[in-house]
């Protein structure tokens, strides 16, 4: 029995075996899922896990390690929401997420510092030796809201587009404030004096550490859409493109000290477009499919182990610290939320109701980043206090926050998202109004929202697109994309229901743009009648599309139907006019 | 400017903004001309640029009680259009809001309907999405007629429901038009940010 041979591989498959197979059970049991969310599930298997190693073995179980979960765990929840964010409500609400995620973290990141060393005052709690810069950094980690535990908990709810962006779009964007004050409090506990200029150069940090990112991010997205260009031959091998340059965008903006998050985003972002139109549809499947499966077991596996690590002797359990952490959390969050929410109403910049509030405020989940954070943290003696109380509140937030967040978004009646198809009537209305709004901001002379967002286009289809598609020649509007969809996804439902009976190549009723028809219709003799008919079906038929499941989801691809493989090929239909 | 209505409520700044860029463009005539607009570089780009230069000038929208189009407009009327654009006020009662919202849709509704009849046509329909892609060179005008055929279609199963085969759809109405804006909060989405609504009145 060669076990020392194979352990390593062989241990780590066990672990995503059981976390998959923990998966299956759950949704065997269909009621389950609404009434407690997965996240929960998923700590409460890992912390019978933990149970059973710690009895077993009687010693604390594996701890999850820091370096795992950052460099392998981490990058693909990440990649997989950057890649599939919805960029519209993404840009349309830019302001007021970064206003969130910058302004809001540093609220309460010096909001619960501030107040927990307050708590430590007190004598009775025997709290003393706890210094103002060990609370701040404790602060710093424990303040950011976690994109693993919200994307988790918000994406069985449901609520509306906007607000769903906003909080998901803090949760990411937060990562570069919570770099920055992360490091620089920790160094600062290693410096022996503090002078203002280290202040100073922390504040300019931050802009290196956001933007920094974001450029590396943008350099690799562009090259891996550059890539993507010639890669006409060797099809096989496109996915990995995709995911090799945001992976190394990730490691290079870790290397240089800034955020990965905020690069591994803006690399998904800024190649999606490019590589999407470059890369074969057999490609573009794979990617989809990859990533899902990636961001979905990394999930659990991070749940689980949240749950294993809990189990153990790394805490003390002081309790009127941590209970006091876990106010101040909510108290700060909450406050943090009203006082923006009120500028950015007050300013225009949004319109963002108190229900939408609430959420927002109570949305809040911590996760697993802080988790880490904390076991990074130098060993001091109170370290143990720091990760019990971490503990708490990351189990706090998502058992309770989690599970009661859906009751109190049907009691609320906040808005939920709407559930119906798209339209090409739709599509192109908001464009209409991109337009216009353009038009009427040049006239008033105001560079406004959507003046840039013009010039953005106008550069976007000058140069970028030259350089990084293959057909530069033909570049679609995203009506024309979305109105080929449609008939494409249509012609498919009508060829499998058998409605198109017959071969319709009549050329009086269709244009030379019907081309490419499925092989078992080619076969079929012309029936006249039928023809008439087939008009008749079609004005009836066309687009009552059926409902299409959310734009983001982690278990389901966006868009996708089950039944695609049947039609051989794309059936451009003609219908005359009304 | 005497003659301010509740209508179009904007502030002293912004009236003072838009009066100094009423200048600029009118070079210092109290009334502006459609050529007047061609002086903007960045409209030039524009696809819908033709029916945006339209819409000042439609008396429907400059609340006229004839119809047509004028030959001039001046500051007042200017500021009439411009508050079309205002965003919304976070104390408005559901009617205030209703009424908000109609308004807003009326002006887009002018916009797609060109001859004035109350009806967006299919001609009309197809007019706008071939501005709208006029943009891409490369795409046939069939391609663009086809899109508009379809959108019709949607819109004529979204207000009228299922339809026999001889039925035929005319057009799009105010209300159809309504239904179909539905799902958009047009409230939100339409407006110009640097106008805010402050109820005051300042006469220049």
């Amino acid at each position: 029995l060669d076990y020392q041979h194979v352990q390593v591989p062989f241990e780590i498959t066990l672990w995503i075996m059981l976390a998959s197979l923990a998966k299956i059970g759950f949704h065997l049991y269909n009621k389950l899922p609404s009434v407690v969310p997965e996240s929960c599930l998923l700590i409460f298997v890992g912390l019978i896990m933990g149970g059973i190693i710690y009895g077993l073995n009687d010693r604390s179980p594996p701890v999850m390690d820091t370096d795992i979960f950052f460099l392998y765990l981490l990058p693909p929840i990440v990649l997989d929401a950057g890649y599939f964010m919805p960029s519209r409500p993404f840009f349309e609400n830019i302001g007021t997420i970064l206003l969130y995620a910058v302004v809001g973290t540093i609220w309460n990141v010096f909001g619960i510092g501030f107040s927990l060393y307050g708590i430590c005052q007190v004598k009775a709690f025997r709290l003393q030796d706890v210094s103002l810069l060990h609370n701040l950094l404790f602060g710093s980690l424990i303040a950011a809201v976690d994109p693993v535990a919200v994307l988790a908990v918000f994406e069985e709810i449901h609520v509306n587009e906007k607000l769903h962006i906003l909080v998901f779009g803090e949760s990411l964007l937060n990562d570069a404030v919570t770099v920055v004050l992360y490091k620089l409090f920790r160094s600062f506990c290693e410096m022996p004096t503090i002078k203002s200029v280290d202040v100073f150069a922390g504040v300019g940090k931050f802009f290196v550490v956001g933007l920094g990112g974001v450029l590396v991010g943008l350099s690799f997205g562009f090259t891996a859409a550059f890539t993507t260009r010639f890669t006409k031959d060797i099809r096989v091998i496109e996915p990995l493109f995709v995911f090799l340059y945001s992976y190394l965008s990730y490691l290079t903006a870790e290397m240089f000290h800034l955020s990965g998050i905020v690069a591994i985003i803006a690399c998904a972002m800024g190649m999606k477009r490019y590589v999407e139109a470059n890369i074969s549809l057999k490609s573009h499947t794979t990617v989809k499919y990859f990533m899902k499966m990636w961001s979905s077991v990394s999930d659990t596996l991070i749940f689980i182990f949240l749950g294993v690590s809990t189990i153990g002797e790394n805490h003390e359990w002081n309790w009127p610290y941590i209970c006091f952490t876990v106010i101040f959390c909510l108290v700060w969050r909450a406050l943090g939320v009203l006082v923006l929410t009120f500028f950015v109403n007050r300013f225009h910049v949004n319109t963002i109701t108190g229900k939408d509030q609430f959420i927002i405020a109570y949305g809040g989940l911590r996760g697993a980043i802080c988790f880490s954070l904390v076991f990074l943290l130098p060993d001091f003696h109170r370290k143990k206090l720091f990760i019990a109380a971490t503990t708490v509140v990351i189990l706090f937030t998502v058992f309770i926050q989690g599970m009661t967040i859906r009751p109190l978004v049907d009691l609320l009646a906040v808005k939920r998202k709407r559930e119906s198809a798209p339209t090409v009537g739709e599509q192109i209305h908001i464009r209409f109004l991109d337009h216009l709004l353009a038009g009427i901001e040049d006239i008033s002379g105001h560079w406004g929202q959507y003046y840039w967002k013009d010039k953005l286009e106008y550069f976007n289809s000058k140069y970028l697109q030259k350089i990084l598609l293959r057909e530069y020649d033909q570049p679609k509007s995203s009506i024309v994309l979305l109105y080929e969809k449609l008939e494409r996804k249509h012609a498919i439902e009508l060829a499998e229901t058998g409605q198109l009976g017959r071969a319709p190549s009549h050329p009086s009723l269709l244009n030379d743009r019907a081309v490419i028809m499925d092989k078992k219709l080619e076969d079929d003799a012309l029936n006249p009648h039928v023809l008439d008919n087939m008009q008749e079906i079609l004005a009836r038929n066309l687009y009552r599309t059926r409902r299409t499941g959310p734009a983001y989801s982690r278990h389901t691809l966006p868009g996708e139907t089950e039944h695609v493989e049947h039609a051989k090929g794309i059936l451009i239909l003609r219908h005359k006019s009304l | 400017l005497s003659a301010f209505s509740p209508h179009s409520p904007v502030t002293s700044e912004q009236i003072e903004h838009l009066h100094r860029r009423f200048k600029q463009l009118s070079r210092d005539q109290l009334t502006i001309r459609k050529e007047n607009f061609d002086s903007i570089p960045d409209l030039e780009f524009n696809p819908i640029r033709g029916k945006i230069v339209h819409a000042f000038f439609d008396k429907r929208n400059l609340r006229q009680e004839s119809d047509g189009l004028a030959d001039e407009i001046n500051f007042e009327d200017f500021l009439t259009i411009m508050s079309y654009f205002r965003p919304i006020e976070m104390n408005m009662d559901e009617e205030q809001l209703d009424r908000f919202r109609k308004e807003k849709l009326k002006f887009l509704f002018h916009m797609y309907d060109s001859d004035h009849d109350g009806k967006i046509t299919l001609q009309e329909y197809r007019n706008v999405v071939e501005e709208l892609l006029s943009g891409n060179p490369h795409l046939e005008k069939e391609s663009a007629r086809s899109i508009a055929d379809g959108a019709m279609m949607e819109a004529a199963s979204i207000c009228v429901g299922q339809m026999g085969p001889d039925q035929v759809y005319e057009g799009i109405t105010f209300d159809d038009f309504l239904k179909m804006w539905q799902g958009i909060d047009i409230e939100t989405k339409m407006h110009v940010r640097f106008l805010t609504m402050e109820t005051i009145a300042h006469c220049y």
